[in-house]
């Protein structure tokens, strides 16, 4: 072994190279960084939010709601589908109990032919197993329950669309840097580095700007003051700074403001007023272009949250899918009205379930703390290994330092976050690679104690302690694998740097140490072992 | 006399074995002590007490015991706790005052120790019981902060909802034992099964050990400390892997030494190193338990502890535990491989 195998060089030389290339990012200032050409890496570790200061919330979906939600669309669907079917089956009584919504038919012996109706609402859009079930009793009542399956892939939908809709609302340039991430099936945690006052955050996540389509119906005002609404109507109030009156409305949107693609602030070159310019997309231009041309000359209202903006006449179909809303803006209402309406809406409702937040500052001493407390368990152990072990000990340090500089760029290119507990996994990661070290150089002792020359010793040392190295390093990363698993935020940095840390301490205790020994071997020919 | 390690004799012949009976009374003497300890809040709560009122089925009230048994942090107690830095003394009677004017019950003051560096010499921390989104009550304590302490504000939020610290004790708890079962199955995998139980033995050795350290000294109990119970376990079982490899290399290399003596001349042969990695460790973590700072001292006190025990356990529990049971010797030929190099596959 001590007849180095060129590729062992050449490897240790080229990972060697590009840890130090990779590594380097991290001690310039950020000027010179942003001056370094294209080719060069830039990144650098990527500090938790415990050792920068800002803050994290973790939100949780509101299942309930999105499981009420669903049931409400599947009673629409029941009913379509009753209604479609031929010959038609009758049905009263459409409601949502609980956590089934119910039909009842109003000829209990047409329920053969209802369960045929109803097979395509409970089959998954995208095959394998049914998505709702139904049960069916005597008397023609229909219940259909969503499975436990689709619940969890409704709630892990809805956790990442409200991922988009959250980034759109509280980073609406992208230039913030906010991480949204899901965590398992119903959570989402906002990490926003800098941000020192949570509730800022969670006002803009809680904002709800729904847009809504309804057609007008035109009652007499003495109907609607006494209360008698047509059915299927609803009374809405006016936006508090518009100038409108209450009006009554089908109580079914005709769409909404997802179907917008872009909604801008701007003039209206006629009356100077500040106005909301939108577009729809195809499906929204071909609704709005076929409602418009049916209702023409009566109105529609477009309400927000349940209030109306406006309620303008149709004067002609607009078919071009494009539009204006004009509601007493200032520049800076239309603009975040524009803003809001862009996010769209939360899918569910979220709620704030954990809060942390930590003052820059405070991330600022537990960097310098760690860091000093890293550089003296360094230093401790450098000189610990040069006191027991002379040159080779040396050579364990120049080992360690190259490991360092690896675990660095191993950080800085996976983009794992550095935590403070981090920190106390990269100590013990630099205790515990002069392990390997040590389980070398004691097995070459031994060697050396059996009266075996130098070399035998030092070619023996390294076979046999290698199965020790393997099997040791291994049960560490299984450890590591399961804080992956289990480990929110701070925990999951430690994972990072004690599995970075155990790969490249293997690497470079085995490989580095070697050609250093070799090199050293070739020049002094040493008669008998240093150790 | 340099390099020092020529200190070292090469050649050990200290009996562990003849200690073994000993140091068995002595490990299972102190693990039934952390138990004790666990279950009745280090000597502080009656544990009966605890179970009678607490809700739930049996296991749930079980788990209630363990949780009293701790100094549990914010992460698995749940609630609201403020840092409070100021550079004016902090009238905590104030503080609490204050607290109890911004929401009713479950209020509690405590001092702290304050950062070492460039901030406010002055501070405390102020605990709510409920959580989260305490917006206002945390809205009003900031309002109010300045008529306990002029120039005081809050440098630090933490607010977490018992759903969730329920769920970070439990999966702590589940991290744990799955970490214990996945080496044991890697022992076994590698070794034989005595060495897995051996191993396993050691592991929760070790554990039981540190928990009750905690329980006993009131150490704060975080989510940073269960990454730190799951490196001992990685560090204790290095450990006895480096023991049992050198055991299992001597069960092939002399097939009539009796058992007893085989353990003591691979512990002894493994010696050097245990001292060595182990000084290593134990040197780097003292430079982190005073440098550290305080977020991280707990860490530190347990990885010390964990890992003094570790050394310990792979010495007296995991190999004497392989004596117990014995272990299946080849049958093939006997000692002639005695002496002569052998090449590691």
């Amino acid at each position: 072994m001590l007849q180095l195998a060129r590729w062992r060089v050449i490897l240790v030389a080229v990972v060697t190279v590009f840890g130090i290339l990779f590594a380097l990012p991290n001690f310039l200032p950020e000027r010179v960084r942003d001056s370094l050409p294209a080719f060069m890496p830039r990144q650098t570790v990527n500090l938790g939010l415990d050792l920068r200061g800002g803050s994290q919330l973790l939100l949780e979906i509101d299942v309930a709601t999105l499981q009420r939600q669903q049931l409400d669309n599947v009673a629409d669907l029941m009913a379509t589908a009753l209604r479609d079917a031929t010959p038609q089956i009758r049905y009263t009584g459409r409601a949502v109990v609980g956590d089934a919504a119910r039909i009842r038919l109003v000829d209990p012996t047409q329920m053969e032919a209802a369960r045929r109706a109803l097979r395509s609402v409970a089959a998954s859009p995208t095959g394998g197993n049914d998505i709702y079930t139904f049960t069916e009793s005597a008397d023609g009542l229909v219940e259909a329950r969503i499975t436990p399956v689709h619940l969890r892939e409704l709630s892990r939908q809805a956790a990442q669309q409200s991922i988009e809709v959250i980034r759109r609302r509280i980073d609406p340039t992208g230039t913030a840097e906010v991480s949204i991430a899901r965590q398992g099936d119903q959570r989402v945690v906002v990490q926003a580095p800098g941000v020192t006052d949570p509730q800022q955050l969670k006002d803009r996540i809680g904002q709800t700007a729904l847009m809504t389509f309804h057609m007008v119906r035109e009652v007499d005002p003495g109907d609607a003051a006494a209360g008698r609404l047509p059915p299927g109507t609803m009374l809405v109030q006016p936006s508090p700074d518009s100038d409108n009156a209450p009006e009554i409305v089908e109580r079914r949107p005709r769409f909404t403001g997802e179907r917008l693609v872009r909604a801008n602030p701007s003039t209206d070159p006629q009356t100077n007023e500040f106005v909301l310019s939108f577009q729809l997309d195809s499906e929204g231009s071909r609704i709005f272009c076929r409602i418009t041309r049916e209702n023409t000359g009566n109105r529609f209202a477009i309400l927000l949250d349940n209030q109306v903006l406006t309620a303008p006449r149709i004067n002609e179909p607009i078919c071009g899918g494009s539009g204006q809303i004009s509601g007493n803006f200032s520049a800076q209402t239309a603009n975040d009205l524009a803003v809001m309406l862009r996010a769209g809406a939360l899918p569910a409702p979220l709620t704030v379930i954990d809060e942390r937040t930590v003052d820059a500052s405070l991330g600022r001493d537990a960097i310098q703390s760690g860091g000093l407390a890293s550089g003296v368990a360094a230093l401790i152990t450098f000189v610990f290994m040069i006191l027991a072990y002379g040159l080779f000990g040396v050579f364990a340090c120049v080992a360690l330092i190259i490991n360092l500089t690896l675990i660095l760029a191993g950080m800085s290119v996976v983009g794992a976050a550095l935590t403070l507990p981090g920190i106390a996994g990269l100590i013990l990661t630099i205790a515990m690679a002069v392990d390997a070290n040590v389980l070398i150089y004691e097995r070459m002792r031994e060697e050396a104690a059996t009266g075996r020359s130098p070399a035998l010793s030092i070619d023996a040392g390294f076979s046999r302690a290698m199965i020790t190295i393997v099997d040791a390093n291994l049960t560490t990363i299984l450890a590591a694998m399961i804080l992956f698993q289990f480990g929110a935020g701070p925990v999951r940095g430690f994972a990072w740097t004690l599995s970075i840390g155990v790969i490249t301490s293997v690497f470079t205790a085995v490989m580095v140490t070697q050609i250093l020994i070799a090199w050293w071997f070739r020049i002094a020919r040493p008669k008998q072992m240093p150790i | 006399m340099w390099p020092l390690i020529r200190l070292l004799p090469k050649k050990t012949n200290l009996t562990y074995v003849k200690f073994a009976g000993f140091a068995a009374f002595l490990s299972i003497a102190l693990c039934a002590a952390s138990i004790v300890s666990i279950f009745t809040g280090g000597l502080r709560e009656n544990p009966i007490e605890v179970y009678q009122q607490a809700e739930g089925t049996p296991l749930q009230r079980i788990g209630a015991i363990m949780e009293h048994g701790f100094n549990l942090g914010i992460d698995f107690r749940g609630g609201t706790s403020l840092l409070i830095e100021s550079p004016q003394p902090i009238d905590q009677v104030a503080l609490e005052g204050l607290g109890r004017r911004a929401q009713d019950g479950g209020i509690e003051v405590q001092g702290a120790t304050c950062r070492p560096t460039n901030a406010p010499p002055y501070c405390a921390i102020l605990n709510f019981e409920t959580a989260p989104d305490q917006a206002e009550t945390v809205e009003e304590i900031r309002a109010g902060l300045s008529s306990v302490a002029p120039g005081a504000r809050i440098a630090n939020v933490d607010s977490v909802s018992a759903k969730v610290s329920e769920e970070l004790f439990s999966g702590g708890l589940m991290a744990l034992g799955l970490a214990m079962l996945l080496m044991m199955a890697y022992i076994w995998f590698r070794f034989e099964w005595q060495f897995g139980v051996g191993a396993m033995l050691g592991l929760l050795h070790d554990v039981i050990l540190t928990l009750g350290v905690f329980s006993f000294f009131r150490i704060e109990f975080t989510l940073t400390i269960i990454a730190a119970l799951l490196t001992i376990i990685g560090y204790g079982i290095n450990d006895t892997v480096v023991v049992f490899d050198r055991l299992r290399e001597n069960l092939r290399k002399y097939k009539k030494m009796p058992l007893g003596e085989l353990i003591d001349l691979s512990l002894n042969e493994t010696l050097s190193r245990t001292i060595i990695t182990g000084a290593t460790a134990v040197f780097a973590l003292i430079g982190l338990l005073f440098l550290g700072g305080e977020s991280l001292s707990g860490f530190a006190i347990a990885m010390l502890f964990g890992i003094i025990c570790g050394t310990y356990s792979s010495l007296y529990v995991a190999a004497p535990v392989i004596l117990l049971w014995g272990v299946k010797r080849g049958t093939g030929k006997t000692d002639e491989a005695q002496g002569a190099p052998q090449t590691a596959g």
